[in-house]
């Protein structure tokens, strides 16, 4: 990114720029007080005493830590540490191989020319326009044709279809490989290297960031997903991801006992996948805005 | 990259069509007995798997895919039977067929005798191949050499190989399976659950048909979701500009801080965020205590949020503002830092107003690179499920329909299947959903800067 520019001292300026350059803070400052309302009224309610969806106050009137206990030690209804053990299996495994299918195709179709590239990346973008959810029924049924839905086989089961379809999503990743110049692999392969070797020695050194931004964004997924989850395991609430846990307790039978430890489960969640996107924003930013260069 | 430079089309010398007109008969007994051609020439590992691969397709078909094929015609006619059995003395029940295993099988067995052509086709193009390269005298190269070649000018076969056959397994077999449901009875009406028959383009009449129930849902849930996607994706667009405008501006203070308070919003799971605004937006919630204790609404009084259909539909398309613009921001943010500064010189040092500037260097430039981003946002609204679902769930609804006032066309597709198990009508609701982001897709690419000039801004 490029250095930004700042005016001069704001104490300098006449009285009518004085007052557009306030007016413009204090437009961001409401802004930004309407857009952090949501996030810091569930940290508010995660520590708030009292339980139920209903408040009579906007803060509490009394602070406690018990609703992130209780996440851990009232493991009757919701087992909220055992989802967060499978979400991690799930989120492990989906952030490897999703990486690798991403990676494989955003190089292939950004690096090498072979008949039917371009027909096959048609194919991706018509397949891409059809609603996700149309399908989900339909993978329930292979998945269920394949007896992966039940016991331990439903773990094997989402991340097949958390990861089946990652190669799908290429475009981040085949942008930022088109902005490695050509002429690198060009000079690697008269010096004799195979294109192979071009990957691994020359483009996956200088991709870093995008390898890095595909694992973080892939193993984040399954966190923030719920419905494929919530449809492969049925009632199986021992294979439960967090995601489905947490939108279980807003449920009408859970929502009064566990209104607030569901506002400190989305704080823990929420905490981890924030760093992660904090960390990875950079790269979203240049994977969409470096299709062109200035 | 010179992908548009490159336009000489050469026909391609090994084609499928060449090999059977201009091939010797050992080429053309490829088609019939695979990898004929590689076994003679010498390439035996390679040939033995082509011959492996059709013996593989051919006992498969025997065993049960001919017999799944023909089931594909009536989907299975056999109903669940109750027998009696003496031994035991109590009814049993057999069996019956069930049409959608039997749907999925015939899919896999199409799909089998779709790659044996494809793997045919292979074998005569090998086979002309090499004997082209014996009557020039070329060296046939070894199977090592293929392996090796594997890594080298086929990198793209190795690389492209697992993630299509996920592509393929869990994405395009699901939707021609859910295409072909559209096609049939599958529903809970007539109880057609376990056994269901082919009914042609029945449920896209009845879709389409302005006077039935369902076609007016239909139409209505339609207008809505083409009424949303405009609405949603302009305002993101325009706000989300706008803001990043103002946090770029020269003057702006702590750029760095208001971009994060922003950001923030995007980072939080958005599952999260919409069930809190959810819960605050209720008769009872956050946003209705506030307003109470102000004193702007009455102590008793609550806002209709998602019970008025017209504060429904503006108050999803806020929410949507408040998820979408961060991610607006993000980008455009990006985009404008990478505008050449030299072109904002040229212009100053010529006079140019900062409003001249703006329209003439500003807005041109953010709208060519950002028209594919344009698309997939429109593209996303359609298909926004989250905002919709977690929200307003598409109430209000009125009484004995399907659909709620604010439900898209993806949103009622769940209710349709998940909640109603009208499979059939639901992949009708896919598959129009799919031809109305085609439509604006084509359009919108034809009539986009994008279009006319890639060069136009290097």
């Amino acid at each position: 990114m490029k250095k930004e520019y700042t005016g001069r001292s704001f104490w300098k300026y006449p009285l009518h720029k004085k007052l557009k350059v306030a007016a413009a803070h204090i437009f961001l400052a409401v802004l930004s007080f309407v857009w952090l309302i949501p996030i810091v009224w569930v940290v508010l309610t995660s520590f708030r005493a009292t339980k139920g969806s209903y408040s009579a106050t906007f803060f509490p009137t009394s602070y406690t830590l018990d609703n992130y206990i209780k996440l851990f030690t009232d493991t009757s209804v919701f087992n909220f540490p055992k989802m967060v053990f499978n979400t991690f299996i799930v989120a492990a495994a989906n952030c490897l191989i999703s990486t690798f299918f991403v990676v494989a195709v955003a190089y292939t179709f950004s690096r090498l020319r072979f008949r039917g590239r371009k027909g096959l990346m048609n194919v991706g973008m018509v397949v891409n326009l059809f609603p996700g959810f149309m399908s989900m029924i339909a993978v329930y049924y292979i998945v269920k044709m394949l007896g992966w839905t039940d016991g331990p086989m439903l773990r094997v089961a989402m991340i097949a279809v958390y990861a089946g379809g990652a190669g799908l999503g290429y475009h981040i990743a085949k942008g930022f490989f088109d902005t490695i110049p050509i002429s690198l692999d060009e000079a690697a392969m008269l010096d004799g290297a195979s294109k192979f070797q071009v990957l691994t020695k020359i483009i996956m050194p200088l991709s870093k960031p995008i390898i890095v931004y595909t694992m973080l964004t892939s193993f984040a997924g399954p966190f923030k997903d719920f419905m494929l989850a919530k449809v492969l395991c049925g009632a199986n609430a021992d294979y439960y991801t967090v995601a489905i846990g947490l939108y279980q307790m807003l449920d009408e039978e859970y929502i009064a006992q566990w209104f607030t430890s569901f506002a400190a489960g989305a704080v823990l969640i929420s905490i981890p996948v924030a760093i992660l996107f904090m960390c990875t924003q950079k790269y979203y930013v240049e994977g969409v805005g470096g299709a062109v260069k200035g | 990259m010179g992908e548009k430079t490159k336009k000489k089309r050469t026909v391609y010398q090994y084609s499928a069509r060449n090999a059977l007109c201009r091939g010797n008969w050992i080429t053309r007994l490829s088609l019939v007995v695979f990898g004929l051609g590689c076994l003679v020439r010498g390439q035996i590992i390679k040939g033995c798997l082509f011959l492996l691969s059709e013996a593989a397709i051919i006992f498969y078909m025997v065993r049960t895919g001919f017999h799944n094929l023909s089931m594909l015609i009536t989907l299975g006619e056999l109903e669940q039977q109750k027998v009696w059995n003496e031994a035991k003395s109590v009814y049993e029940y057999v069996d019956g067929d069930r049409s959608l295993n039997i749907l999925l099988y015939g899919i896999v067995t199409a799909a089998v005798l779709i790659a044996f052509v494809l793997i045919a086709v292979q074998s005569v193009k090998q086979a002309y191949k090499l004997q082209e390269k014996k009557e020039q005298g070329k060296h046939v190269p070894t199977f090592r050499e293929d392996l090796g070649n594997l890594l080298n000018n086929n990198l793209h076969l190795t690389l492209l190989s697992f993630p299509v056959i996920g592509i393929l397994a869990f994405t395009i077999l699901p939707l021609i399976f859910m295409i072909c449901m559209a096609f049939t009875n599958y529903s809970v009406e007539g109880n057609k659950l376990v056994l269901f028959d082919w009914v042609g383009l029945e449920n896209f009449k009845r879709i389409v048909n302005f006077g039935g129930t369902l076609g007016q849902t239909f139409w209505a849930v339609l207008r809505w979701t083409l009424i949303w996607a405009v609405v949603a994706t302009f305002t993101n667009y325009i706000l989300g500009m706008l803001l990043a405008l103002l946090i770029n501006w020269k003057e702006t203070r702590l750029k760095k801080m208001w971009r994060f308070f922003f950001v923030l919003t995007v980072a939080v799971p958005h599952f999260v965020t919409l069930l809190v605004i959810q819960q605050m937006l209720q008769p009872e919630g956050a946003v209705n205590v506030l307003l109470r204790n102000w004193g702007i609404i009455g102590a008793s009084e609550s806002l209709p949020f998602f019970t008025n259909t017209l504060w429904a539909r503006v108050t999803v398309i806020i929410i949507n503002v408040w998820v979408g613009v961060p991610y607006g921001l993000l980008q455009m943010t990006g985009i404008l830092q990478n505008i050449p500064e030299e072109q904002y010189e040229a212009a100053r040092i010529d006079g140019a107003s900062s409003f001249v500037i703006f329209r003439k260097i500003t807005l041109p430039y953010m709208l060519f690179v950002t028209t594919p981003y344009l698309i997939t946002t429109f593209t996303g609204n359609v298909n926004n499920f989250n905002v919709i679902f977690l929200t307003s769930g598409g109430l209000p609804r009125a009484l004995g329909s399907t659909a709620g006032d604010t439900d898209l066309l993806v949103t009622w597709l769940y209710k349709l299947t998940i909640d109603n198990k009208y499979y059939n009508v639901g992949a009708v609701i896919g598959i129009m959903t799919f031809l109305v982001l085609s439509v604006v897709s084509l359009l919108t690419f034809r009539l986009s800067a994008s279009n006319r000039n890639e060069e136009e801004f290097r």
